[in-house]
């Protein structure tokens, strides 16, 4: 066996019961056989009887465990009641030892866990389903755990703490999902964990830790190399390292802020339109204020500071740093201080500014900066750091304008990333456009959905995503038109709730928001926004040929051999007749 | 030398000296069979198997499933002693008799290859 199996537990449970078992057999055997040798009472001609083997193995059964119906098959001499009596007390050590040694295994440690993390390997292989390999369930895997569920995904959890896990098995998700508690940092716990399963699409490394998410990381590199691979990290050398070995996707929260920061100063519509169309399922995206032009304060200059003063100045903004520690960067106009009094708020010219930064690592003094500025300069644009998701409530009643929580921003982009992997492209030509078209696009598009957030799919015409499209295009019959395909199969055949917002075809380039008249080719990837029941019925068109017969023609196929036959003759008789 | 290998190896081989002794001596003549060794044989091939138990290699496995069929065959042996003596009450007759010696000769014969592969084994070792 390799090592890769789990410890099986039988084994454990026989090994650590070896002595008692041999105990029990070892009173048992000397009981048994003292009662075949003691003499027992004379019979009716005087003889001296003996207790046989049989009657014996009787005898001490019942009276080994305790149920004791008494003398059988005589009552018994006084030299048999003596050795009887020691049999008792044997035999009650006896099973005292056993059970004894028994509780003491079920509440061992290791015996504990080799059960759960055999459990666990079990129901990770048991599963049929496409799962995702989350590790770490802290305030992001939580976020990322309740989207895959609600989009119908099945996610295995890793996670070292104990209480998390428990935490876990308390939620309600709609499905189960299978959690070890383990440090995800080990390549062993990642293969129990399904890292080689056929099923697994993806690995999701969310730790506190960035040492752990580097582990995670090399181990999917390596043992997995086609699966995707998304990493928190936190510091530049982390990210480097990962870079360096070519993980697919590394997700620092800060840096991601940073651009969201950059995109909203440059382009409000298209910071709205990214927000809108990456939140997490079943949220609501409110349109913010716009971040002004003019001068900013920030506090605290940390590696967050350090993204955020970038996205500024990129901005040509001026910016006016507040840090307790002396100036690292002289090229910055910087106030030696504390935030969170008004004196160095009021030196930094608080006054004249249009936003503050609250950039610090502790929420406490976050809060207390911008509620101080705020009430020197009621204008302010605040954009707020929230460090522990603990204190929600705290920054929910401040209601700033922008607020930074790592764990969402996470989330946010690992959902876009797994669920619908032609949204980075279009992502990035968003970013890349002008106001004016990203505005005109957000209107049409929230008009249309609403600014709830809305389902966001990739479709492929190829045989196993769209086998009824692709059996028609192989046929060569008709050119097929984007906007024939986006019409519901009801009566009317009404318009889908739905928009393409791209089009990739192998050997063009990306095409943004294809029209109606856009004709569609076998292995063209689209993407798609719309509403649930769009996706849906869209998917039904792409799958079932009678449906795509009806959306394109209007008229219902009779389904069956027979019926088709008796079609075509009706068709070709009222061709002939008129 | 290892204490936990004396005892290993002393109960595998005294399991099948004893199943032996029980099983020679002509098939059908109970006098030739003692009950004592038959107790003592299924004694004794009881703590070799659970001294089996717990070993995930190969040859362990071997061990394990040998030691079973002897315990089996010998305590199916025993039934049929319990079953002609207190409930057929036939006594042990020459067809009895051969049917238990001969279900300990095929307990004996596991006990042999148990002996085997405990030699095969100690002869891989070269130390």
């Amino acid at each position: 066996m390799t090592s890769s199996t789990p410890t099986s537990t039988i084994f454990l449970v026989l090994r650590r019961l070896r002595t008692p078992l041999i105990v029990l057999i070892l009173i048992f055997a000397l009981s048994v056989l003292g009662l075949t040798l003691v003499p027992g009472p004379p019979d009716a001609n005087g003889v001296i009887q003996r207790l046989s083997f049989f009657h014996s193995v009787y005898f001490f059964s019942y009276t080994a465990t305790t149920i004791g119906f008494g003398e059988i098959p005589y009552a018994f001499s006084e030299q048999q009641r003596l050795w009887v009596t020691l049999c008792i007390y044997l035999s009650v050590i006896g099973w005292a030892y056993t059970l004894g040694t028994v509780f003491a295994m079920l509440q061992d440690k290791n015996f504990l866990n080799a059960v759960a993390v055999q459990r666990f390997a079990r129901q990770v292989r048991s599963l049929r389903e496409h799962f995702f390999l989350v590790c770490g369930y802290g305030e992001t895997g939580r976020l990322i755990c309740k989207a895959l569920d609600e989009l119908g995904y099945r996610a295995v959890v890793i996670e070292k703490d104990e209480t998390k896990v428990g935490d876990l098995e308390l939620q309600s998700y709609s499905a189960d999902m299978p959690a070890l508690c383990a440090d995800a940092g080990e390549p062993d716990t990642l293969l129990f964990a399904g890292l080689n399963s056929r099923y697994c699409r993806g690995v999701i490394a969310l730790t506190n830790d960035d040492s752990t998410n580097l582990a995670v990381a090399i181990a999917a590199r390596l043992l997995a190399p086609a699966l995707p691979a998304l990493c928190r990290a936190e510091h530049a050398e982390t990210v480097n390292n990962m870079a360096s070995f070519g993980t697919r996707h590394i997700i620092n929260p800060f840096e991601q802020f940073g651009e969201y920061m950059a995109l909203a100063l440059h382009s409000p519509a298209a910071y709205h339109l990214l927000l809108w169309l990456t939140g997490l399922p079943g949220t609501t995206v409110t349109r913010h204020r716009d971040p002004p032009v003019g001068k900013w304060v920030l506090c605290g200059y940390g590696s967050f500071g350090k993204v955020m003063t970038e996205a500024l100045e990129n901005a040509s903004l001026p910016v006016t740093i507040i840090d307790r520690s002396p100036p690292v960067d002289p090229a910055h106009h910087w106030i030696k201080g504390d935030g969170t009094g008004a004196d160095a708020l009021a030196a930094a010219g608080i006054r004249e500014a249009v936003g503050i930064v609250a950039a610090t690592g502790n929420d406490v003094n976050n809060l207390s900066i911008v509620v101080t500025a705020h009430q020197m300069n009621p204008g302010l644009f605040t954009v707020l750091r929230q460090n522990q998701v603990a204190n929600r409530a705290l920054f929910d009643a401040f209601e700033s304008d922008f607020t930074m929580v790592p764990s969402e921003i996470v989330a946010h982009e690992c959902l876009a990333i797994l669920t619908t992997p032609l949204l980075a492209p279009f992502l990035a030509a968003v970013r890349k456009a002008d106001d004016a078209w990203a505005e005109a696009l957000l209107q049409d598009v929230t008009g249309r959905f609403g600014w709830d957030v809305p389902a966001v799919w990739s479709v492929a015409i190829n045989i196993s995503q769209a086998p009824s499209v692709y059996r028609l295009l192989m046929r060569h019959e008709a050119r097929l038109k984007l906007g024939d395909l986006l019409r519901a199969p009801v009566t009317g055949r009404p318009e889908l709730a739905c928009r393409a917002l791209l089009l990739l075809r192998e050997g063009d380039p990306p095409r943004l928001l294809p029209d109606a008249d856009q004709e569609i080719l076998l292995g063209d990837q689209l993407l798609f926004v719309g509403d649930e029941t769009a996706r849906k019925e869209l998917g039904l068109t792409l799958f079932n040929a009678h449906t795509l017969n009806y959306v394109l023609t209007g008229l219902d196929s009779p389904g069956g051999l027979v019926w088709e036959w008796l079609a075509a003759r009706r068709r070709a008789k009222d061709a002939a007749h008129g | 030398m290892n204490l936990e290998k004396v005892i290993f190896g002393f109960f595998i081989v005294f399991a099948a000296t004893l199943n032996f002794g029980f099983f020679i001596g002509e098939i059908d003549n109970p006098s030739h069979h003692d009950i004592y060794e038959l107790f003592a044989a299924i004694v004794v091939n009881l703590i070799a198997t659970v001294l089996k138990f717990g070993d995930r290699t190969q040859i362990g496995a071997i061990h394990l499933a040998t030691s079973l069929v002897a315990d089996l065959q010998l305590l199916a042996a025993a039934m049929v002693w319990g079953y002609a003596v207190h409930v057929a009450g036939t006594g042990l007759t020459a067809g009895v008799m051969s049917s238990i010696v001969s279900l300990s000769g095929g307990a004996l014969f596991a006990n042999v290859i148990s002996v085997v592969i405990l030699i095969a084994e100690t002869i891989m070792q070269r130390r």
